[in-house]
């Protein structure tokens, strides 16, 4: 199992169970600080639960959790609350305000979190738009009238408005056509490659493993709440790991 | 060998709905506990910054000023229709000039309040379960939680303290104007005298009755607003659970609105 000095993410012991139901049992591993990290696994294997117990939104039964050298159960709610500022993330259909149009969604971070005035909130989302490939003319259109490449796009530029230490992105090619799938794949290189100099960790919850290999640094294998393998991407596909081959080979 | 299978299939039955009660009740504690809990944490909410005033604003413009046209509607009808049943009654005992005073009071201490909140409880209650159950289903709730917002202060206080503020004043409004469309029905086409009708009002109707109403109003605009974005945060599974969610929404908001209206009552008219 690959281990990294001063890692971004350093899970420890975790284990999460719902009544009788182990989701995460046991599971130790470290996420380097600005690579690209996917966790691959069939579905029900607790990757989301791993992510949320990643930004603290659930508190593990047992185990530790630092993220960026903090200890996630030892903050307050309201530290915690400030502390998932340092984090971005794109979901899995974008989960774009519907009453606001591209912009004001990724202005809303700024709105909420900073003192920029009204012309400086709106330049900075017209940079990040343009950064991630929307066109201008798409500004103002509510999120019903984009198509899902589009919303991704405005889902990316919302995530990295407030210029995150930490990228999630949660099945981020789900439910897309194969040429938009691989827009977002390389949307996903470049904005990790551009904030290269911050470091900013990229975490991905994927199924996708074509594109995994294409994109990720690393790549961790989830099976029943456990990381079974964990490689650098260049060398998964040749993994022992019977399960991890039965994935790749699919 | 019969009888007594057809006995232990009788047995089970009954244990299968004596089962099936007691995994109701638990089921319905349960929820109760839940709504509870969510209850405090939106008052807990309420008290720390940031306040988001727009947010207020914006809920008080849908919950009150978007109801305005129905409230007085339904007021105005309201009013009129209790002129014209009071009077052919009252007719019959010779007080038809306590009309007046008798829509008045039966407005202001019951009908205001009452409909004005069950009125609310299907206009407003049902839109802010619909909402905020369509941004739960589409993860807009999660990505709240995510940027470091509480949802709950976010989304849920903003609607309780304007369905609070704006129900009250929904009711002062339909109280209002049904009492002029019961002066206007008792004056014009039912020939009770303009100056008897006023002095009865004046000698009958007393600010505490109107207190009276308006506390009652202001606890059912609480209770509709919790109700509406209780069930809002509970949806589950995509757009069947939101109709779902806004279906059980408005049943509870009314049915909550009578059943406090009660306890309300019983307790206010001892007091008021």
């Amino acid at each position: 199992m690959l281990t990294f000095n001063n890692p971004a993410i350093r899970i420890e012991n975790l284990t999460k169970t719902f009544g009788d139901h182990t989701v995460l049992n046991n599971l130790s591993f470290d996420i380097p600080k600005g690579k690209i990290t996917t966790i691959l696994g069939f579905s029900g294997a607790g990757k989301s639960t791993l992510l949320k117990h990643i930004l603290g939104l659930i508190q593990p039964s047992s185990g530790r959790i630092t993220v960026l050298d903090r200890n996630l159960a030892a903050l307050k709610d309201v530290e915690l609350r400030e502390f998932r500022q340092s984090f971005g993330m794109l979901f899995q259909y974008a989960a774009l305000f519907d009453s606001l149009d591209a912009i004001e969604n990724v202005a809303f971070p700024l709105r909420e979190f900073t003192k920029l005035s009204n012309d400086e909130v709106l330049s900075r989302c017209r940079n990040l738009l343009e950064s991630v490939g929307l066109e201008p003319i798409s500004f103002h259109k509510i999120p019903s009238e984009l198509s899902g490449g589009m919303r991704k796009r405005v889902g990316l530029a919302r995530a990295l408005s407030l210029e995150p230490d930490i990228m999630l992105y949660d099945e981020p090619t789900t439910g897309l056509d194969p040429i938009t799938t691989h827009m977002v794949d390389n949307l996903i290189r470049s904005t990790s490659e551009k904030h290269n100099k911050r470091e900013m960790t990229s975490v991905i919850i994927s199924h996708d493993v074509k594109a995994t290999l294409r994109i990720s640094d690393f790549v961790a294998f989830l099976d029943r709440g456990n990381i079974v393998e964990y490689l650098p991407a260049s060398e998964f596909a040749q993994s022992k790991n019977e399960l991890v081959q039965e994935f790749v080979n699919l | 060998m019969a009888s007594k299978t057809a006995s232990h299939s009788q047995k089970n039955f009954f244990i299968r709905q004596i089962e099936g009660l007691g995994a109701a009740i638990l089921d319905n504690l349960n929820g109760f506990g839940s709504f509870i809990t969510f209850v405090l944490n939106a008052l807990l909410w309420l008290f720390r910054p940031p306040f988001r005033l727009r947010l207020f604003f914006e809920q008080l413009y849908f919950v009150g000023n978007k109801s305005i046209f129905i409230i007085a509607l339904s007021g105005s009808f309201t009013g009129m229709v209790m002129a014209y049943q009071t009077y052919f009654g009252f007719k019959l005992i010779s007080v038809d000039s306590l009309v007046g005073p008798v829509t008045a009071l039966t407005l202001a201490k019951e009908l205001a309040p009452v409909l004005t909140g069950l009125i609310v409880a299907g206009r407003a209650g049902a839109a802010m379960t619909a909402q905020i159950g369509s941004m739960k289903v589409t993860e807009q709730i999660d990505a709240l939680e995510v940027m470091g917002i509480n949802s709950v202060q976010y989304l849920a206080v903003p609607r309780i303290v304007a369905g609070t503020i704006s129900v009250p004043m929904l009711s002062a409004l339909f109280l209002f104007i049904g009492n002029v469309g019961s002066y206007i029905v008792g004056t014009k086409f039912l020939s009770i005298d303009e100056a008897m009708y006023l002095s009865k009002l004046g000698e009958f109707m007393f600010l505490g009755d109107i207190w009276q109403g308006l506390i009652k109003a202001t606890f059912f605009g609480f209770l509709i607003s919790c109700i509406g974005t209780y069930f809002g945060f509970n949806v589950t599974k995509g757009a069947e659970g939101v109709g779902k969610g806004t279906n059980l929404s408005v049943v509870w908001g009314m049915i909550m609105v009578l059943i406090t209206d009660y306890f309300l009552t019983s307790f206010l008219i001892h007091i008021l």
